[in-house]
């Protein structure tokens, strides 16, 4: 281990404080660390911890939540589309419901969750003990729980979003809009992606600092890459949404012109400023979910993924490219043609990285012996169905085609083969993957696989026929069509197959909570998999290892089984971590890590109030400030920590 | 699993400056997300503007005066503020706490001339598109100036307390001043934008 060093202490007197792993017997060493990363039992404790892993956790299952939600909103859609002229629900309903429904999935559910996993996985992946900003880290949940609630109260006292997940102007502004409506859903967006920007510079921040000693830029996981890339991702499209849900919210409250065309506004703005985030929007599900198909597939075909730079470069090349794409969501609008085919270049371009990676996962089950349990299931599911969706969205990406397709049920069809098939799949087979190492249990294999042959069975009869539907011309978000359209048998089949999925999802809630109780006991690394998470114990100590590990192969636990290469060193009465560099990973400092606080929750209380109070006044920012002021200031003012002495 | 030790780190130090400290890491993040912010609200700003058939619509290119006093305030602010960065990685305790107290009032300054800026831009904000985004980017570079004041005078009371002692309050003073940098850059370009691409 050269360079392991790094460089001399320059402050000799402090770096001798604190007791010190070094020479610790294991069990002495556990007394010390389990109380100083401890959180606190009980209603406090869970309010305080800015354990990732707790926070993990339970992003997860509010994600969950939100995705049975959106899930019922499309139960509901499809009871009533499932004949002509249908009186279950109402255009107003319904309006509400398919806002809601994609609103909920793309923001509440998808991103969320994808940030999620990396939140739990991230430090064990890269062998750390939490994540850089633990309590920006606690923040960023509570600001996305009440954004989630919020929507979803207002949509209980009937003032639920309206008009479609991407809020078009003029339907969306002050005009047409009804009463708060698109408000609430302008305010979500700044909720969500707040704790979502918030997420994203953790991650970068714990990716680039807080890797094991030795995991050079060339050992980090491939899930890990994933996540760094849809990370950066983040952090360049989401202010996006931002600047322009606020320019929609200032339209509607104190009368600005940004989308007002008779006052030199331009409604086609709003349109490009949303889609400068959506598109990126999409590989944000996307690149993770990518991540979980290169993690799961090397375990279950039991040899090293194919093609390890092929891959970090093509998610970087489409973390790139998912920026120069976003015109395609408006061919319909008349845009210039030479803009046209510029983005139906970069459209088609995209297909190449995406391909690589596939090549990449085919030859990886090639040269491999694939043993076919759950999660590998649906790494397969994932690699047929996204590869249908990508031949349909090179398709859509031409401008001709895209215009006769153009807000018709094709288009439905592709995007759920994508945003399923490429993310939902892959997400289903990391819980299976990784359940284990959360709880302990292993999830039952026979429920997985009923599990995974409902869902992708029923998935691909609910959705292949919307895109014969889409060429016969049914147009998307009407809450109902003539019996002469000839739709109707169609319908009814897509209807009952959405049960299909439905009763697929409903076994895989069971599995959980069978599982979580019954389920066999995992032990620390039951696939045999090779990544540092499985080094740790199933579930993983609050302090995540007990001595910090150092990489010295890209598949550490395949390259040395039984013998875990450790740093000394390292404080154990108070919260520390190692911070390295960049692209070696050599040791630099002893960073303390910050202690449980309420600070996080009070402040999210605080911003979230004044986001809330600014939907029916702009004073409710000046007024806000105050209290947020007050939260930031409690959160960072230092209270006397051990390491604060230093 | 057994564990074997292959190295000792305990003579590292418990906090560094710059790319050393993950800190660091994320002002750099965060301003690279607030100056992406910034880029689309001018590249708004742009649209709005070919758009136009004249620009600014329906009122003069706004008063130089306030908006060029806050360029001339920031950017000798740079001088104190480097000055300050330099001191904290001396780990100068007076000199920093010193600094910090000049940076302050040198954060003060331009939110008051800021209060004749607005009228300044001599058209209202809801008096059409144009109003609509020269509002919003001095309101953005408002907020920007106002969160960094704010952190700036938590930080000098800290240093002025016990607390302020500890060493690693060096490194947070010279992420501090990093960001600082970001709030004047970003303002020369605004102010360009703003004051100079009605006059063209």
């Amino acid at each position: 281990m050269s360079g392991i060093a790094g460089k001399p202490a320059e402050h000799t007197q402090e770096a001798l404080k604190g007791i010190r792993d070094t020479g610790l017997e294991e069990v002495r060493l556990r007394t010390f660390l389990a109380p100083a990363w401890r959180t606190p039992k009980g209603l406090y404790g869970w309010l305080v911890t800015v354990d990732h892993k707790l926070i993990g956790r339970r992003y997860i299952v509010t994600a969950f939540l939100f995705l049975i939600l959106a899930g019922l909103s499309a139960l509901a859609m499809r009871f009533q589309l499932a004949q002509p002229e249908a009186g279950h629900i109402g255009p107003d309903l319904y309006n509400q419901l398919f806002t809601m429904h994609g609103t909920t999935m793309m923001f509440l559910f998808a991103v969320p969750v994808m940030e999620a996993f990396a939140i739990y996985l991230v430090p064990l992946m890269i062998g750390t003990r939490n994540v850089a900003f633990p309590r920006l880290n606690a923040f960023s949940y509570w600001v996305y729980l009440s954004g989630g609630l919020m929507i979803w109260i207002a949509f209980a006292f009937e003032t639920g979003a309206d008009a479609g997940w991407f809020s078009y102007v003029p339907l969306a502004g002050p005009e047409y809009g009804i009463g708060k409506r698109p408000d609430f859903w302008a305010q979500m967006v700044t909720y969500t992606e707040v704790s979502a920007l918030a997420v994203a510079v953790e991650i970068i921040a714990t990716v680039f600092k807080q890797r094991a000693p030795g995991m050079s830029l060339d050992r980090i996981p491939l899930y890990v890459w994933s996540v760094l890339v849809t990370a950066f991702v983040i952090l360049f499209a989401m202010p996006a949404v931002m600047v322009s849900s606020t320019m929609l919210i200032l339209d509607r409250l104190v009368g600005t012109k940004f989308f007002d065309p008779a006052a030199g506004g331009d409604a086609l703005l709003w349109q490009h400023l949303f889609w400068f985030f959506g598109h990126p929007e999409v590989y944000i599900i996307f690149i993770p979910a990518t991540g979980f198909v290169s993690a799961i597939l090397p375990t279950f075909v039991r040899r090293p993924v194919f093609g390890y730079l092929g891959i970090v470069l093509s998610l970087i090349a489409i973390g790139f490219l998912s920026f120069g794409l976003w015109v395609h969501h408006m061919f319909a609008t008349g845009l210039p043609q030479l803009g046209e085919s510029f983005f139906t270049a970069s459209s088609m371009m995209i297909a190449i990285p995406s391909g690589i990676q596939i090549f990449c996962w085919i030859a990886t089950i090639w040269g491999g012996r694939p043993i076919f349990a759950t999660p590998m299931l649906f790494v397969l599911g994932f690699i047929f169905t996204f590869v249908i969706g990508g031949l349909t969205g090179v398709m859509v990406a031409s401008v001709p085609i895209d215009l006769q397709v153009h807000d018709t049920y094709f288009v439905v069809a592709h995007f759920h083969y994508v945003l399923v098939g490429g993310a939902v799949f892959p997400l289903l087979g990391a819980v299976y993957y990784w359940f284990p190492k959360i709880t302990g249990r292993m999830l039952s294999e026979r429920l997985g696989r009923w599990n995974f042959w409902l869902v992708f069975l029923g998935f691909n009869l609910t959705f292949f026929p919307m895109h014969i539907l889409g060429l016969q011309g049914m147009p998307r978000r009407v809450y109902t069509y003539p019996p002469a359209s000839g739709w109707g048998e169609m319908n009814l089949f897509i209807s009952l197959s959405s049960l299909v999925v439905f009763a697929g999802f409903a076994l895989f809630f069971l599995n959980l909570l069978l599982s979580l109780r019954n389920g066999r006991i995992a032990g620390d690394n039951p696939w045999g998999a090779s990544t540092l998470e499985w080094a740790t114990t199933s579930p993983p100590p609050s302090y995540d290892f007990s001595r910090l590990p150092v990489v010295t192969h890209r598949e550490p636990l395949w390259a040395e089984p039984d013998v875990l290469p450790v740093v000394e060193g390292l404080r154990v009465d108070a919260r520390e971590v190692l911070a390295g560099t960049v692209a070696d990973a050599v040791p630099q400092v002893r960073v303390p890590s910050a202690d449980n606080s309420i600070w996080p929750l009070l402040s999210a209380i605080a911003v979230g109030g004044a986001f809330f109070g600014s939907i029916y006044t702009p004073w409710a920012v000046v007024w806000g400030a105050i209290p947020v002021s007050i939260g930031f200031i409690c959160w960072f003012w230092p209270k006397g920590e051990p390491e604060d002495e230093e | 699993m057994r564990h074997r030790p292959v190295a000792d780190i305990s003579h590292l130090p418990t906090y560094d400056f710059g790319s050393a400290s993950p800190m660091w890491w994320g002002t750099l993040a965060f301003i690279a997300l607030e100056a992406t912010g910034f880029a689309l609200a001018i590249g708004t700003y742009f649209y709005l503007a070919v758009l136009a058939r004249h620009w600014p619509i329906g009122a003069p290119a706004p008063d130089l005066l306030p908006g060029t006093a806050v360029l001339a305030i920031l950017v000798a602010s740079v001088v104190p503020n480097h000055m300050i960065e330099f001191w904290a990685r001396r780990q100068d305790l007076a000199k920093v706490r010193l600094g910090m107290v000049v940076m302050s009032i040198v954060g003060i300054l331009p939110l008051i001339v800021r209060i004749w800026e607005f009228p300044a831009l001599r058209i209202s904000w809801d008096q059409n598109a144009y109003g609509s985004i020269v509002w919003f980017l001095l309101g953005l570079h408002t907020t920007h100036l106002l969160t960094d004041v704010g952190d700036t005078i938590v930080l000098t009371v800290l240093m002025f307390t016990q607390k302020g002692k500890a060493g690693r309050r060096f490194s947070d003073v010279s992420d501090n001043a990093f960001y600082w940098d970001f709030v004047v850059v970003s303002w020369v370009v605004l102010y360009l934008v703003i004051y100079w691409v009605p006059r063209m």
